[in-house]
């Protein structure tokens, strides 16, 4: 077995755990404590960071610094508790209620369209530990908030050059699980199931497109989108799907589940842009989770010089 | 009960969501953004409060309860109060004073214009909430508080206009207005009905 249940979970790996979090709560009071102050009384909750969230089997990553933000990640508890995964629920508290249900195990991915190799796969199959790297991404969603996460998983490329997509490979969509029993959100039609995600084949082969497996170094828990999602960390957080159970390489742009529920609010490409408004919002400015003056928004989430050469020319107005 | 502990009780109890908010801030119970929640927090309470408040007259119609009438003003007074602490909330927490964003968002933001309006039209009604304002304005008094109803659909688009793509709990606060404003139509056609040939104004 490769991806470890919880349950494998060794009692010097709790503890591991317990006095980690400590460390971080420390860190985390007196920062939030200086917040506090500049809050006033009616933010004491800041000075509490409490407990930490799941516990995951560890897995075994190198470092990857040449991609990794040094900037400070925010904590387990915040980035396993305030999550847009409407397959569990709309409010942002409800995936890490409810995503208990999901059945991560065994999982299998589809992989289909214009490829050489199309098969069902097995998670195992895909993703070897040896191949584990951690990056630390900032991740913009477009609802004008962010977060600092560690991510572990592999690029992309590194499964679709194993694919071996055809010269008609122009895009990859990829498809959420689709079953209201494990993801009881999907009983409601609040967006159409399955959730869809795509890319061009030049954005999905680009060395910062990851496919995670884990945050935290441990195994990602179910309200992130396990057992396998993808990050596109210079794209709005909705394009990152989560839970993936199939990738179809095709011709033509794949339609995409935003782009259909508000043509007009979510596009295809949907790249982080403090100069193109969503309608209804300013994007400008985000607040990072866990300070208090929001901060002015980067283009491309600031990973401009490594992605902005994919749309030269590129009308990025009218391709939001 | 005794009709001297209504108000206290409602007071009390309208005071609650303040409570309970305060009390989540210091047992870190707002979650990873806070100052979202409690953004929502008052939002939500306000746009209650005030549905509650339109419920008074159809209560009287519909059961004959005339008790809830003592807290009418009472009532709108609290949904004032929590509109009050969502734009404050909004002013001070989300933006800061910056108050060139604020007004580029007044100006350009569908949601937020109609959200604001719904405050402004909020302060002369809480203004000429007193008993010395109503004996002044007379007749006026009653014609300037119909605008509650549109202070009422203000606040509902505003919290439509907002969703992203779940819209259930706006229309459920839709249909609670409608069905408000639908059992007041009927008792006015009611009424003039069984009045005529009285003298209509308006």
């Amino acid at each position: 077995m490769l991806i470890k249940r919880p349950g494998d979970i060794k009692t010097s790996d709790i503890t591991d755990e317990k006095i980690y979090h400590q460390r971080r709560a420390f860190l985390q009071a007196g920062s939030r404590a200086a917040l506090a102050m500049a809050a006033g009384a009616v933010l004491p909750g800041l000075m509490f960071p409490g407990e930490a969230a799941a516990q995951m089997a560890a897995l075994p990553f190198k470092k990857n610094t040449r991609f990794s933000t040094d900037e400070e990640v925010n904590s387990l508890k915040d980035i396993t508790r305030y999550n847009n995964f409407y397959e569990f629920g709309t409010d942002k508290t409800d995936p890490a209620k409810y995503a208990h249900t999901l059945k991560t195990d065994p999982w299998n991915i589809r992989v289909e369209g214009e490829v050489e190799n199309p098969a069902d796969y097995q998670l195992e199959d895909l993703i070897k530990e040896s191949q584990l790297e951690e990056r630390v991404y900032r991740l913009r969603c477009v609802e004008a908030w962010s977060m600092v996460i560690p991510w572990v998983g592999i690029p992309l490329s590194t499964l679709i050059k194993r694919f071996k997509p055809t010269s008609k490979a122009k895009y990859v969509e990829f498809t959420t699980l689709h079953d209201p029993v494990q993801m009881p959100g999907q009983k409601r039609g609040v967006l159409g199931w399955p959730y869809v995600e795509g890319l061009r084949m030049d954005e999905a082969m680009h060395p910062l497109t990851l496919m995670a497996v884990g945050l935290y170094g441990k195994v990602l828990p179910n309200q992130n989108g396990a057992p396998i999602r993808l990050v596109v960390p210079w794209k709005y957080g909705f394009k990152s799907i989560k839970s993936i159970v199939k990738i179809r390489f095709t011709e033509t742009m794949p339609n995409t589940s935003w782009n259909l529920s508000g043509p007009q609010e979510y596009g295809f490409y949907a790249n982080v842009n403090p100069s193109v408004d969503h309608p209804r919002w300013s994007q400008s400015r985000e607040r990072r989770i866990g300070e208090f003056f929001k901060r002015k928004t980067a283009m491309f989430n600031g990973y401009q010089e490594q992605v902005a050469s994919l749309y030269s020319g590129m009308d990025l107005q009218r391709n939001y | 009960m005794k009709a001297v502990l209504i108000k206290p009780l409602v007071f009390i109890t309208c005071l609650l969501p303040l409570v309970f908010g305060i009390w989540a801030g210091f047992t870190d119970q707002l979650g990873a953004n806070p100052i979202e929640e409690i953004t929502h927090r008052t939002g939500d309470w306000a746009l209650r409060l005030l549905l509650i408040t339109l419920a008074v007259t159809p209560a009287r119609r519909l059961f004959g309860w005339s008790w809830p009438l003592r807290v009418r003003r009472l009532l709108g007074l609290f949904t004032f109060f929590y509109a009050c602490l969502h734009l404050l909330t909004y002013f001070v927490l989300d933006q800061f004073f910056d108050w060139d964003e604020i007004f580029k968002d007044i100006i350009k933001r569908p949601y937020i214009t109609i959200g604001f309006s719904a405050f402004v039209l909020l302060v002369p009604l809480a203004i000429t909430s007193t008993n010395a304002m109503m004996r002044r304005l007379g007749k006026r008094w009653g014609q300037l508080h119909q605008l509650v109803y549109v202070v009422a659909v203000f606040g509902i688009l505003h919290y439509l206009w907002l969703v992203k793509a779940d819209y259930l709990l706006p229309l459920i606060h839709a249909a609670i207005l409608l069905a408000l404003l639908l059992v007041r139509v009927w008792y006015q056609r009611q009424s003039l009905s069984t009045r005529r040939p009285a003298p209509q104004t308006s």
